[in-house]
């Protein structure tokens, strides 16, 4: 497990942008935290260290946003609406599985039973001040991801 | 021209009939509570999208409420974007192949266009050219409209949408999901004097918008003032007091950047679309900001800022009427930027 501390928004986006560096283009993020944690803002970072110059926005409402920087594919997954993990079907989630392609999932126990096993799952917790975020591996390339990116940060 | 309008681009499933001589028609949504009552209660969130189940059934009931003959019908108008695309494919077969059954034209209307034109299906409505505000759930966005299909993008949402700030807000302090709404009236009883809360990106030129650092702001007055409040009632008054901070907050910045737009184009008329334009606070400030300009502030009466069918059998007519229609394909467009629709002329 690596734990990195994130005292402000930027600071958020930079880890983000430092994941995605080293991340490979196949893998599957699973994101936790509540409401208000930088979730989004964690994505953001992500897509802007690929070089998305875009605005990212909240997919809460579209339960899914595409990227596709370069030749790079991502899809931004909030699953915050779903009812029950049965209706991921109406996402087209089973063709995306297959495809080279990053999937970051925001609240993930609501897809439960459904969703891909995840390589990297980070926990974002509220600090008195800032934010801590916890990273576990779960595959052999989430573990490769993890022990690049602590070899990145100061 | 009678045109029937199918919207299926998100969570509810709405029909109508719209005439160029006699406007609406009728106009069904899923979300009444009769169907409801027809498919034994509310369905969830997102097998709501089912939208194969109710589209057929609606249009029959639309008939049947208007009395009209399918053979009255004279073109089809589909929701072909933005929007998920498997919901959106379900309008846009049936449409096309309704209209390829009774030999008439399709045309595929983009959503947003659709609530772009909802107030013109008002007795009282906007002239072109105008400036309009579309707030909802998902879209946060001003846009100069010079005429049907001329649009050009001022600002929107650089993360969370008004409404969707609304909703987690209301979350956050304790309420359902979604509950925007119910924050709103939670407001009511609120002091604007105890909390201010930031105008996010006023304070530098531009129209764009962001709303998600409201949400954290609201979530750390909550928690630091909450702390050794044991009494109910002190409890909920901070939650009212929140509330009320929150909203105007929201409708301050909203009337901040309208301001600004409408200044920017020299625009006298302001059309406010979308779910979060049925909240009587902002349509009292925007009516107030635009009556100061010498101009006016239109808005179509609640139920169609929301999702229907309505808008987008306006928005259809207008362009069957110029002679646009789709070939004898469908597609559907999950990104479709406003700015590539074709003019009328």
């Amino acid at each position: 497990m690596l734990t990195i501390e994130a005292s402000t928004q930027e600071q958020q986006e930079q880890i983000g942008a430092a994941l995605a560096a080293v991340c490979p283009t196949n893998c599957v993020i699973y994101l936790k935290g509540d409401l208000g944690a930088g979730k989004t803002t964690l994505v953001r970072g992500f897509l802007r260290g690929l070089g998305y110059q875009g605005a990212v926005k909240s997919p809460t409402y579209t339960l899914m946003e595409p990227y596709e920087i370069g030749d790079r594919h991502c899809y931004h997954f909030d699953l915050y609406r779903l009812a029950d993990p049965g209706e991921l079907e109406y996402l087209g989630l089973r063709d995306l599985l297959t495809s080279d392609a990053v999937l970051l999932f925001e609240w993930p126990d609501r897809g439960e039973g459904e969703l891909p096993n995840a390589d990297l799952e980070v926990a974002i917790q509220y600090q008195k001040q800032g934010r801590l975020l916890a990273l576990v591996a779960n595959s052999i390339p989430g573990k490769a991801v993890l022990e690049a990116l602590s070899g990145k940060l100061p | 021209m009678l045109v029937l309008g199918i919207e299926t681009s998100c969570d509810e499933t709405g029909v109508a009939l719209c005439d160029s001589e006699k406007g609406l028609l009728g106009h069904v949504l899923h979300s009444q509570i009769e169907v409801h009552a027809e498919y034994g209660g509310v369905v969830p969130e997102l097998a709501s999208r089912d939208h194969v189940r109710k589209t057929l059934p609606l249009i029959e009931q639309l008939l049947d409420q208007t009395g009209v003959q399918k053979q009255q019908i004279a073109g089809i108008a589909y929701t072909a974007g933005p929007g998920l695309v498997g919901a959106l494919l379900v309008g846009a077969a049936i449409g096309r192949s309704l209209a390829w059954a009774l030999q008439i034209p399709a045309i595929g209307v983009h959503h947003m266009e659709g609530h772009l034109l909802a107030p013109m299906l008002e007795l009282d409505r906007p002239a072109f050219p105008f400036v309009a505000l579309l707030v909802s759930g998902g879209h946060t966005q001003l846009i100069e409209v010079k005429g049907v299909g001329q649009y050009r993008m001022l600002g929107e949402s650089l993360d969370d949408a008004a409404g969707e700030a609304f909703d987690k807000t209301a979350k956050l302090l304790g309420l359902p999901y979604p509950g925007g709404p119910e924050l709103a009236r939670l407001a009511e009883s609120g002091d604007p004097e105890r909390f201010r809360f930031p105008r996010p990106m006023t304070d530098r030129p531009g129209l764009d918008f962001s709303f998600s650092g409201l949400k954290t702001y609201a979530l750390n007055t909550l928690q630091t003032e909450m702390e050794g409040l044991a009494e109910d009632g002190l409890r909920q008054q901070l939650r009212a007091d929140i509330s009320r901070a929150f909203e105007d907050a929201v409708v301050d910045t909203l009337v901040i950047k309208c301001r600004r737009a409408i200044k920017q184009t020299g625009a006298k008329t302001l059309v406010l679309a979308g779910g979060v334009s049925a909240n009587r606070r902002l349509r009292a400030s925007m009516q107030g900001v635009m009556q100061k300009a010498g101009g006016q502030a239109y808005y179509p009466r609640p139920e169609l800022c929301t999702d229907n069918g309505a808008m987008i059998a306006y928005a259809g007519l207008q362009r069957l009427l110029a002679g646009q229609h789709e070939p004898l394909t469908f597609a559907a467009r999950p990104r479709w930027p406003m700015t590539e629709l074709a003019s009328l002329v």
